[in-house]
């Protein structure tokens, strides 16, 4: 591994929403480090924390969120204890570009493109003049490959097809010179063909922009196609992180393994995943994939959540790894 | 109930229907030419089959669907179901022809009234075919809640108290209380995680058995397809453009959007970093091109694609509507190997180049 300092580290992230029904233990130990340039790939299935998880470090939890425990360094600034004002002004938005799930909501309707990204520009680089902004953004357009860069800005999202619109929130993410980049499954909601295009681009500007990118995702087809490393999330907890391909190749974690086992590359018949993800509100401790775990033991409820244990250049959380450890410092 | 293979009635029929939308006569406003969303589309299903629709957004899957059930009128063409056409006859004719097919829809949780508990929905369809009491209805909906293996509790449950998998279910007992023999299942497992669309696939495979059904599957994932279909039929703007068994199909795919579409699907062992995704986006239906409907976007088309359209034809059981899908073949790229890790450096420089 790299000994370059990440230029993003979740340590220990624990965090909880008040709701009605009482606490949700939303998030209980997720850990991983985006390396410079590198893109991480963050999987999970619905309800596992991904969007949270997002919106902790964007800054913008919803009400009744209280974080519990953990970090979040973003280059070298604790993220969790600037104000909101130095968030929004320094950080999100600038240095953070956010790539949405669904490029049809993103977009106020109402409003010409030109005018809604040109906005966030100014916002962030006050000091530069509004003919070299455009300038900037008409050159990012033909970047990402929008056809009619110049008039696109002056016409409405509406105007735009899926793709197209997604191409349009990449080069607005882009905008302000981000270091990092948050994508939150942005080929989702597209087409094959289209999806496998903005693949493309994002990998080609992750090199070109020198960029580091989160990429949120429940697919680990995509994962394959364009993460460097993956960390695999299951309700709320980090199971396992690690380079995708060895990853992919030899899962550990008992959840990764039965994961795969149901992807379509890997089996000719329709395999589940016994049971269902526990809801956060009745979160019991220890792993919280016990419950539908094939080698579940006593111990497994006992133990904490740690991704401490070491094996084969993946980090782990898992009992049966633990006589194997290898402690990292 | 089946004959001979050879002298089966397919169920359902389509002969070359076309479905025309939209569309204004201009007198004092100016006109606007229809929507070609279906063109031409000739296709049976088999007593028992699955067949797949595949194609992207806009492509015109859901429309040829909507017109299977008689909720949008083809504006030429032929829909037979077991042999007889029901095109020309009156709505309430027709309507009771129909009866035995029905529509799962794509997203369970909106079709259910969040008003409504779950027992009362289900009964509702049951009330409106009439003629059965207050306790066979009851026992009937157990009886169906149990085939989709929901518990009889949740008959008293809401839709939003229910997970992705479960209104699935609920939209599926929806249905078989109503005894269908051809389903339309308008992408069944969209938006559900993999470890759940595995189940509902199983559970769809268990009722066809059950039930004696038939299915049309709509969907743009075509690792679902592979696995779960019988035939399959590639849709691309309103055409059938290939049209084979699923082996066939996966085995050896003879249209180039059929091709790019394979290869567009993220695997496991790293596939579309070794091929260069096919550019553009389909056109709108409105400005269909002239010729093949995929020339514009086709690495192989020659003039002749561009000026004359392609029939769907069959040799060997596999049909596709290609005039060059021979000469093609042999460009197609190696398949990705399954196994080996993909090397990104390699990819990187390949792409500066």
């Amino acid at each position: 591994m790299s000994v370059a300092s990440p230029i993003l580290a979740v340590r220990g992230l624990k965090l909880s929403i008040r709701t009605d029904e009482g606490i949700a233990r939303i998030l209980d130990h997720i850990d991983f480090a985006l390396q410079p340039g590198h893109i991480l790939g963050i999987v999970g299935e619905s309800g596992c924390g991904k969007s949270t998880l997002i919106r902790a470090v964007l800054g913008i939890l919803p009400l009744g969120a209280t974080v519990e425990a953990g970090d979040i360094d973003f280059a070298g600034e604790k993220l969790l204890r600037l104000p909101e004002r130095e968030l929004s002004r320094r950080i999100r938005g600038s240095r953070i570009g956010f790539v949405p799930q669904d490029p049809y909501l993103a977009l106020n309707p109402v409003f010409k493109i030109g005018r809604q990204v040109l906005e966030i520009m100014r916002w962030h680089a006050p000091g530069r003049g509004a003919a070299q902004h455009r300038e900037r953004l008409i050159g990012l357009l033909r970047r990402v490959h929008l056809p009619d860069a110049e008039a696109a800005l002056d016409r409405y999202p509406h105007q735009f097809s899926g793709g197209q619109r997604q191409r349009l929130l990449i080069a607005a993410a882009l905008a302000c010179g981000p270091e990092l980049v948050i994508a939150d499954e942005p080929t989702t909601a597209l087409d094959v063909t289209t999806q496998q295009q903005i693949l493309a681009l994002l990998r080609e500007l992750t090199e070109e922009f020198g960029l580091s990118m989160l990429f949120v995702t429940h697919d680990l087809g995509v994962v394959a196609e364009l993460c460097d490393e993956t960390c695999v999330i299951y309700a709320g907890q980090t199971v396992e992180s690690g380079p995708t391909r060895e990853l992919l190749d030899a899962p550990k974690h008992p959840y990764t393994r039965a994961l795969l086992a149901c992807h379509p590359d890997r089996s000719d018949s329709f395999i589940g995943i016994p049971g269902s993800v526990p809801s956060p509100l009745r979160a019991a401790p220890g792993c919280r994939f016990a419950p539908r775990c094939a080698e579940a033991r006593p111990a497994c409820t006992m133990r904490p959540p740690h991704l401490d244990t070491l094996i084969e250049g993946r980090r782990v959380d898992c009992v049966l790894y633990d006589e194997l450890e290898s402690v990292v410092a | 109930m089946m004959g001979e293979a050879t002298a089966r009635v397919p169920i359902v029929e389509l002969r070359d229907v076309t479905v025309l939308l939209g569309g204004r006569k201009g007198w004092l406003r100016k006109s606007v030419p229809p929507v070609r969303a279906v063109g031409g589309v000739s296709l049976s299903v088999q007593q028992g089959d699955i067949l797949g629709l595949v194609g992207e957004s806009g492509c015109g899957k859901t429309t040829l669907g909507r017109t299977l059930l008689g909720l949008q009128r083809e504006t030429a063409g032929d829909i037979r179901l077991d042999g007889a056409p029901v095109g020309k006859l009156p709505p309430k004719a027709a309507r009771r022809r129909r009866n035995d097919i029905h529509y799962v829809h794509q997203d369970a949780g909106a079709a259910l009234d969040p008003w409504w508990s779950i027992g009362r929905t289900l009964d509702e369809g049951l009330r409106i075919q009439g003629g059965t009491a207050v306790a066979r209805r009851r026992a009937r909906v157990d009886e169906i809640l149990d085939a989709v293996g929901l518990d009889p509790t949740t008959r008293r449950r809401y839709p939003h108290e229910l997970s992705g998998g479960q209104l699935r279910r609920v939209a599926l007992a929806r249905i078989l209380l109503l005894r269908p023999r051809f389903v339309i299942l308008d992408e069944p497992t969209s938006g559900l995680d993999m470890s759940v669309q595995a189940t509902v696939l199983n559970l769809l495979l268990d009722l066809r058995q059950r039930f004696g059904l038939t299915y049309l599957f709509i969907s743009h994932d075509l690792s679902v397809v592979k696995r779960f279909c019988d035939r399959v039929a590639i849709m691309y703007l309103g055409r059938i453009v290939e049209l084979a068994s699923a082996a066939d199909i996966f085995a050896e795919p003879r249209h180039p959007y059929t091709r790019a579409l394979l290869a567009a699907v993220p695997r496991l062992e790293g596939n579309t970093r070794k091929v260069e995704p096919i550019e553009g986006e389909p056109p709108s239906a409105a400005r269909l091109p002239p010729g093949c409907v995929f020339s514009g976007r086709c690495p192989h088309a020659v003039a002749e694609c561009r000026e004359r359209e392609p029939e769907l034809q069959a040799e060997d059981g596999h049909a596709v509507a290609c005039w060059r899908w021979r000469d093609t073949l042999e460009e197609r790229p190696a398949a990705p190997p399954l196994t080996g890790a993909s090397n990104e450096r390699e990819y990187a420089a390949s792409l500066a180049k």
